[in-house]
């Protein structure tokens, strides 16, 4: 008999409630995404309504993990316990990331669109797949597959910056764009820190499995010798 | 020749083995050096080809299922198994470079630098005092100041001072099991011991007096090495520096307890530390 059998379900419902937190803040972003591209108020007002879920999911996975430490746990345990508690506000933050893209795109609906928009689903749509990717890592048990996602992070961070330098130069040449370039540039900024974020879950699951921290120390790309 | 004039302050590490490598208090100068160690109950083998270093200074845990040899272990460090008929020992365990197992070293000096403290607490059936004292005078100390002035020494050092001051000479017997155990320490440490070998000594006390055992583990690094053997995962995380992990007369790993309870190289080692087996 498994002794560990009440210990294990709450450490599989801490995955699960993780996982739900994942589903969630991912369609939170496609969501707000589309609200900006097709102009949907409708859809944008939702997003924000449905963030709450993702705040409660936080508590949740706080309060279990915190039940859970009392039980004294070591080693993968501790490691998958510290980390959820860690992934869990990662995804929350990219909640209110897509909070924030669609109250700008509800603003950004008042007027007439400024530019078609390329590089903003463009960032979106390698944040997520990082943030995909990151999490399948986590399922999957896969270190090297999340230490090759950190690296992408700065392919994102580029073109925040380059859609920076465009906007600026629209709001040089054009005054009256000012507003609207100032809501695509936070819109931007946020696409970037979903970036960020997939990042930070992809170095908590380098921990998790190696038992390394490599934040801030460059070693993503480092050979796994465990 | 005897253990305590044994000194040897040049020790050569060899760092392909366990412990040399370890990062924290690797500055401490490895005191207890185990070589191919085997042991044996007649035919039965209770600790096969054992190689490690034991820092001086720091607290050392041995951890493992029943049976796994650690406590056999703890009682060669100090030639307790001695006593039982039948036994052998290959290999070398050597403090301070010397062999203790040589047939020239006196057993009797030996565990004068090499105390232990057991499971369930022994004092004699005598006075506090005289269960400090009883040592002392077997040693040779005739003087009675010199003996009181250790006895209130030993008592401090293992906090028990202000417990027991106004009763130094009731009986040993009637103080609480954790307090029994503290006596014992203080017996242990008024013989000025090196090392001090711990078998399990806090298992059959309650959370307050085991806090308390822990808490003066940790005081008493600072003047002794100490080696205990524990079954409580977590008290082996919050007193000890390096842990070792035995499994069925091997060590299975060794290395800081941090390490060990938090990333442990070894899956038997993961698996024992997070209760998935043992």
């Amino acid at each position: 008999m498994n002794m560990h059998r009440h210990f294990e379900t709450e450490l599989d419902s801490l995955k699960e409630k993780l996982l739900t937190m994942a589903s969630l803040a991912e369609a939170a972003v496609n969501r707000s995404i589309r609200a900006l591209v097709e102009r949907n108020d409708e859809l944008a007002r939702t997003v924000k309504a449905d963030d709450s879920q993702l705040d409660t999911l936080e508590m949740e996975i706080d309060e279990l993990a915190i039940s859970l430490l009392s039980k004294a746990p070591l080693a993968i345990d501790l490691r998958l316990i510290t980390v959820a508690m860690k992934i869990s506000h990662d995804l929350e933050r990219v909640g209110d990331e897509a909070t924030t893209i669609s109250r700008r795109a509800l603003e950004l609906g008042q007027e007439p669109q400024l530019k078609p928009y390329v590089d903003i689903p463009r960032m979106a749509s390698m944040g997520l797949d990082m943030f995909k990717e990151a999490l399948d890592a986590f399922v999957n048990r896969d270190p090297a597959k999340a230490r090759a996602i950190i690296p992408r992070d700065k392919e994102v961070d580029a073109l925040n910056k380059q859609l920076h330098r465009e906007l600026a130069s629209y709001m040089i040449e054009r005054p009256t764009t000012i507003t609207r370039c100032l809501n695509l540039m936070v819109i931007s900024k946020s696409l970037e820190r979903i970036a960020d974020h997939a990042t930070n879950v992809a170095e908590e699951v380098v921990y998790l499995y190696e038992g390394r921290d490599i934040r801030h120390s460059g070693k993503a790309a480092a050979p796994v010798t465990v | 020749m005897t253990v305590s004039e044994i000194t040897l302050p040049k020790f050569k590490v060899d760092s392909a083995r366990p412990g040399a490598s370890a990062e924290e208090h690797s500055s401490r100068a490895p005191l207890i050096d185990l070589k191919n160690l085997s042991f044996y109950y007649g035919r039965s083998q209770a600790l096969k080809d054992i190689s490690f270093f034991i820092r001086e200074k720091v607290v050392t845990a041995f951890i493992g299922p029943s049976g796994c040899g650690k406590s056999t272990l703890l009682r060669c460090l100090n030639r307790m198994n001695d006593l039982i008929d039948g036994v052998r020992v290959e290999g070398e365990m050597r403090i301070h470079g010397h062999d203790i197992n040589s047939p020239e070293v006196d057993v009797i000096e030996l565990r004068k630098r090499v105390g232990m403290v057991f499971q369930r607490s022994n004092p004699f059936p005598k006075s506090i005092h005289e269960n400090i004292a009883y040592a002392l005078r077997l040693q040779g100390v005739k003087d009675r100041s010199e003996i009181d002035g250790i006895v209130e020494n030993s008592l401090r050092g293992a906090a028990l001072w202000d417990e027991v001051k106004d009763r130094l000479h009731t009986s040993a017997l009637g103080l609480s099991g954790g307090q029994q155990q503290r006596l014992c320490i203080a017996r242990a440490i008024a013989i000025k011991p090196e090392i001090i070998l711990m078998d399990e000594p806090a298992s059959a006390l309650d959370p307050l007096a085991t806090a308390k055992i822990e808490e003066l583990v940790l005081d008493l690094k600072r003047d002794y090495t100490i080696v205990i053997v524990t079954h409580n995962m977590q008290q082996a995380a919050r007193i000890s520096d390096y842990t070792a992990f035995f499994y069925l007369g091997e060590l299975i790993e060794y290395d800081t307890t941090t390490k060990i309870f938090t990333n442990p190289a070894k899956k038997q080692t993961e698996d024992y530390v997070t209760g998935r087996f043992g």
